[in-house]
């Protein structure tokens, strides 16, 4: 019925750790978390991975797998051909706990930083009004799960530690997107924030979180570049800047 | 001092990657097209020759606006460069124009993301360390330029004007005479067709005709014509690759037909 | 052993991050107090993500006609008439005023027309009811409230210069027992997951928001928190469980491939028109009607199909029957041999709605499907079956303050109270239950601490709660607690599932009991850094109590009701209606006792056609029409 999978898992901590070669059973239609379950409970009771809901929607069981950032839930064994070695790893651009559990804390930072939203003060709950077509953009940016696989994967964090502490990521990239289109939100300089304090400027737009997005998120084209536009629009664009002094208004803040 | 996916804290790991598929393939096939792109073009930009056939032009060569153009290649809006020479060479007229392709294309966002992978290696591929040891992105110059898209996209839609130009003047025999048609027509035409394809569909473009508005309801016009865009948006590196050949390929018909090594075909 | 115990003083502890206890948190801080947010997982990973079709308010966004009277008899109708009918009232009332605060802290629903919130149909709603944003309701729940909670936290390092001054999330830490001295809350113990350094809380209130207990069964869509953390901390401080025998199996999980079976297939699914048939190709809901439901619902294809144009006009097709109806239904076909391969029923929406309008709709169902089963339900048909979803009861609490019977200083919202659904919940309210209840808790626990004042922990509680947390290190050479929950799920899905008899809930109980003497004794292997095995043994202790209470309760209740189904005593009886039963611990094992269901007010009572309560009241009951 199952098949035998060679695994090499990463066990160990940020002093001591190393790919541990272990065989496990899989099952028709199981998931790499499947099997990851297997391993701890028949051979390595103390192996740690987050999970949660096993079905894409909680973005937990972010990991490596064959050196892809991936939902472990959604990476299904049959996509892999039979004797081949499976690499398991935690997320490389997070400083490792233990085995497959990073410490993801530094997003939870960077959405500190991100300005909340702002509701027009004079507006009751229950009379706003917005149209499905304006209120699109920003739900799809609200999909995401936060399973930090785009920041996982984004060079700029992944390949310079030193740039955390100046650039966002492309999770809160989509998220300034999300409040920079959504029909209500009161704040007014997200746009000019973006590239001064969350560093929308080293994006270098290689796409590789709209990649891996489990959500689907065309991040890049949608959130980022949008963003990018927006930008240039009160920064660096001088026809736009004139005509906004002209016409004394902040054109499309 | 260690860097990247070797910094202190983060898993204890040797290997750059743990990517098993060929991730390398890509760069690769990027990098070997366009600098044979750049080196056809480079190499025809300073041949200052065989451009023009009546009535067809190059798209490398077109508008001509120097009064180096060969007879009968200049362009409506007269020249405006003169005949300069640097070493006794001639300067070829192409030099005053393909700037403006040529930033349109080094701009745009798709290119970027093409040559900032193959070229600059940064990254090599998604989840595949890079080797630079620091990166600042487009926070200052020379990349800092690239905010300037726009112009380049408005620069480049005045050439997509005189390249449709050029095709609708394909329409016309040897001779001049209107109502005709030939290979050089379609292959103009072409051209002209996978070049506005490439403009309409570049990221710019969806900002300007109504993605930078935050109410689209507010301007059902402009959300229609976003929505549109946004559809051709999605095949921006298609149009862009292809465009790309379109170019070339033109340019090397009108050569060759130019140069007698092939005749053009009239269908009538 | 820890060396260094971590020590923390708020004014209230929620343990939970979940929708009601993030909503109960808001509201504290709002009040003016300091609060912890306590979760088992990172923050914002909460099961309310799960929750896929939408939270039911009666805005009358979409149908005009609908207000919270209509919302409160669907839900005392759903829950066949043993909910409490205080909670369902407030429920329906306040679930609106909520839905709308979500919106002025950034949450962007699917809209209507004319730009209001839009509201989609769903199981036992009379009018279409569920606001809703695609098909991940639950996930814009938690990141509203999430946002919400950070945008408290930036205007207190505007204000006070520390962002977590008032208000301080605590990821990864178990709680493993809430202290009481003096007889009433002092705080709570626990543990953080990461390291397993031990943590005191000393809070004169806290909130239990820890949601369900799915995990205790075999084919459940929750996810591992779901094991009853709560239910069992409050059991052990002395509060009382109220309708543990009512356990909701969701009607549609997947049933294929084996690693997903049980996970969800959204109710919305079949309120967008999705039909159920068995393997002959039979839509077989027309013969599961039972006889309260047969003036609403449609006794046949033509007048079903017509519903979803005309619903003025036509009865509900019995798709959309509440989901205890449904879920039996498909058990009695599998069990008749007209499931399908793999033990379910087969759900098309296919042949009802173009491929586009699929993806728009169930945008998370098509990528389940096509990710996960390799079916792609825009053009084939979904093979589902019954799964363990919610669980009814919980701690018993005064419904207007959320506060748990019996405990001073413990409050209690979202799935782990009791009360507000009765004997089965509508689909919908389960999240508009976590934002009602979740900010009554708020409210309750922030009067209770400016009236009662602070209560320091007794040394006397540390050391007892040290003790507990070392045992699973000290002792060698006991069970693994993976084959022991393996076990335990296997026991409940079996013999306390779906349809229990008095002999198997007997058997159930004994070996229970069995297992209580394995479980004490489970060693633990490794250290205490991020370690599963040594988590999962406290986990254990907690379902453990909970299925003993599930069973014990099913034991005694002798009739059939919403979510609890007896073999032996098919019929819903009317006198059982007018009883709950409560479940307490003693130490070594749980009790049950009945204690008498609150009567509806006048007022309320009147809400309801009389030949209707008529199909679930005593005739004394009827003849003195509630009270004042």
């Amino acid at each position: 019925m199952g098949r035998i999978l060679n695994l090499r898992i990463f066990r160990g901590n940020a002093a001591d750790g190393g790919l541990a070669d272990v065989a496990v059973e899989a099952m028709e239609g199981e998931v790499i978390l499947d099997v990851i379950h297997r391993v701890q409970a028949e051979q390595m009771n103390d192996l740690a991975v987050r999970w949660n809901c096993k079905a894409g929607k909680c973005g937990s069981c972010s990991m490596e797998i064959n050196g892809k950032p991936r939902l472990a839930c959604m990476t299904r064994v049959a996509s892999f051909e039979d004797g081949e070695t499976i690499t398991i790893t935690p997320l490389r651009a997070f400083p490792v706990i233990k085995d497959l559990v990073t410490d993801v804390s530094f997003n939870y930072k960077k959405a500190m930083e991100v300005r909340a939203y702002e509701h027009p003060v004079d507006l009751k709950p229950g009379d706003a009004r917005m149209q499905q077509i304006d209120v699109e953009r920003s739900q799809e940016f609200r999909k995401c799960i936060e399973c930090f696989l785009c920041q996982d994967t984004c060079h700029v964090i992944r390949d310079h530690e030193e740039n955390k502490k100046s650039f966002a990521g492309p999770r809160f990239f989509i998220r300034l997107a999300e409040l920079d289109m959504h029909p209500l939100d009161t704040v007014r300089n997200r746009k000019q924030s973006a590239q001064a304090e969350h560093g929308l400027g080293m994006c270098n737009i290689t796409k590789c979180c709209t990649e891996v997005c489990p959500e689907h998120i065309r991040i890049t084209d949608n959130a980022i570049i949008p963003m990018k536009e927006r930008v240039v629009d009160v920064k660096y664009d001088p026809l736009r800047w004139l005509g906004s002094v002209i016409r004394k208004r902040d054109g499309i803040l | 001092m260690a860097n990247g996916v070797f910094t202190e804290g983060r898993a204890t790991l040797s290997a750059r990657t743990f990517r098993t598929d060929k991730w390398w393939l890509q760069p690769l096939f990027t990098v070997i097209v366009l600098l044979s792109f750049i080196v056809y073009a480079t190499f025809r930009a300073f041949e200052n020759g065989k451009y023009f056939a009546e009535p067809l032009i190059s798209p490398f060569y077109s508008p001509c606006l120097s009064t180096a153009c060969v007879n009968g290649s200049t362009s409506f809006v007269g020249t405006i460069f003169g005949t300069y020479h640097i070493l006794g060479m001639t300067v070829s007229p192409s030099l005053f124009i393909l700037i403006f392709p040529l930033a349109f294309r080094l701009t745009c966002y798709y290119y970027r993301k093409a040559y900032y992978r193959s070229f600059w290696m940064s990254p090599p591929a998604c989840a595949v360390a890079e080797p630079h040891s620091k990166y600042t992105g487009e926070t200052r110059a020379p990349l800092i330029i690239q905010n300037g898209h726009r112009y380049a996209f408005y620069a480049g839609l005045v050439f997509n004007v005189f390249l449709t130009i050029d095709a609708i003047g394909a329409f016309r025999n040897e001779r001049g005479q209107w109502g005709h048609m030939s290979v050089g027509t379609l292959v103009l035409l072409a051209n002209a067709t996978f070049l506005w394809l490439y403009s309409a569909s570049c990221h710019t473009c969806r900002h300007t005709v109504g993605g930078r508005l935050r109410n689209f309801s507010h301007h059902p016009v402009r959300y229609k014509l976003w929505t549109w865009v946004s559809i051709l948006n999605h095949k921006h590196q298609n149009f862009a690759w292809i465009s790309l050949f379109g170019v070339a390929l033109a340019d090397l018909y009108v050569r060759q037909v130019s140069g007698h090594s092939i005749r053009n075909l009239y269908f009538f | 052993m820890s060396t260094s115990l971590g020590r923390y003083n708020y004014d209230v502890v929620v343990i939970g991050a979940g929708g009601a206890g993030l909503r109960a948190a808001v509201e504290a801080r709002e009040a003016g107090l300091s609060v912890a947010i306590i979760c088992k997982s990172l923050f914002g990973k909460a099961h309310t993500v799960m929750a896929e079709g939408g939270v039911s308010a009666s805005m009358g966004n979409v149908n005009s006609d609908d207000n919270w009277m209509v919302h409160f008899r669907d839900t005392m109708r759903g829950g066949k008439f043993l909910n409490h009918f205080r909670m369902a009232e407030l429920h329906a009332k306040e679930a609106p005023d909520r839905v709308w605060e979500l919106e002025t802290w950034g949450a962007l629903f699917d809209r209507t027309k004319d730009g209001k919130i839009s509201q989609r149909n769903f199981g036992g709603h009379e009018y279409p009811r569920l606001a809703h944003v695609g098909d991940r309701t639950g996930l814009e729940l938690i990141r509203t409230m999430q946002q919400r909670i950070v945008a408290m936290q930036q205007k207190d390092a505007r204000d006070h210069g520390d962002a977590e001054k008032f208000i301080r999330v605590f990821a990864e830490l178990t709680i493993t027992e809430i202290l009481k001295d003096n007889e009433k809350v002092s705080g709570v113990y626990g543990y953080w997951r990461e390291t397993g350094e031990e943590v005191l809380f000393t809070a004169p209130a806290v909130i239990v928001a820890t949601g369900g207990i799915g995990k205790t069964f075999k084919i459940t869509s929750n996810s591992w928190e779901g094991t009853g953390d709560g239910h069992a901390l409050v059991l052990k401080a002395g509060g009382r469980l109220k309708d543990m025998e009512f356990i909701q199996f969701h009607p549609t999980g997947m049933v294929w491939p084996p690693s997903v079976r049980g996970l969800l297939v959204t109710e919305s699914v079949r309120g967008d028109g999705g039909v159920l048939t068995n393997s002959d190709g039979v839509r077989f809901m027309f013969n599961y009607i039972p006889d309260v439901f047969k003036d609403k619902y449609a006794d046949n294809e033509a007048e079903a199909d017509r519903w979803y144009t005309d619903q003025t006009n036509n009865r509900r097709p019995p798709e959309l029957l509440p989901r205890d109806e449904v879920a039996r239904a498909i058990n009695s076909e599998v069990k008749a041999g007209r499931g399908t391969e793999h033990g379910g029923v087969f759900l098309d929406v296919s042949k009802r709605l173009p491929a586009d309008v699929i993806k728009k709709k169930l945008p998370s169902m098509w990528h389940q499907f096509y990710e996960l089963a390799g079916v792609d339900i825009t053009k084939e048909a979904m093979e589902v079956g019954p799964t363990c979803h919610y669980v009814m009861g919980g701690v018993d609490v005064d419904p207007d303050t959320a506060a748990a019977i019996g405990v001073p200083g413990l409050f209690a919202a979202g799935e782990v109270a009791a009360g507000m659904h009765g004997s089965n919940r509508l689909g919908g309210n389960s999240l508009s239950d976590l934002l009602v209840f979740g900010r009554r808790a708020g409210i309750g626990a922030a009067e209770y601490v400016k009236s009662s004042g602070k209560n320091p922990v007794s040394d006397a509680s540390i050391k007892r709660a040290q003790e507990k947390v070392a045992k699973p290190f000290t002792q060698a050479g006991g069970e693994n607690p993976y084959t022991l929950h393996h076990e335990l799920q296997e026991l409940t899905q079996s013999l306390v599932g779906i349809i229990r008899t008095k002999v198997e809930l007997e058997e159930a109980l004994k070996k229970i009991a069995e297992l209580r003497n394995r479980i004490a004794k489970v060693s633990v292997a490794g250290g205490r850094e991020f370690n599963p095995g040594f988590h999962l043994s406290f986990d254990l202790d907690n379902m453990l109590l909970v299925a003993e209470s599930t069973a014990l309760a099913g034991l005694t209740r002798e009739e059939s009701r919403g979510g609890h189904t007896r073999d032996d005593f098919p019929t819903m009886n009317p006198v059982w209606r007018q009883s709950n039963l409560i479940c307490t611990f003693d130490g070594t094992k749980v009790g049950v006792e009945k204690i008498p269901l609150p009567v509806m007010r006048k007022d309320l009572f009147e809400l309801f056609d009389i030949h209707e309560l008529e199909k679930y009241m005593t005739p004394e009951e009827i003849a003195m029409g509630g009270i004042n």
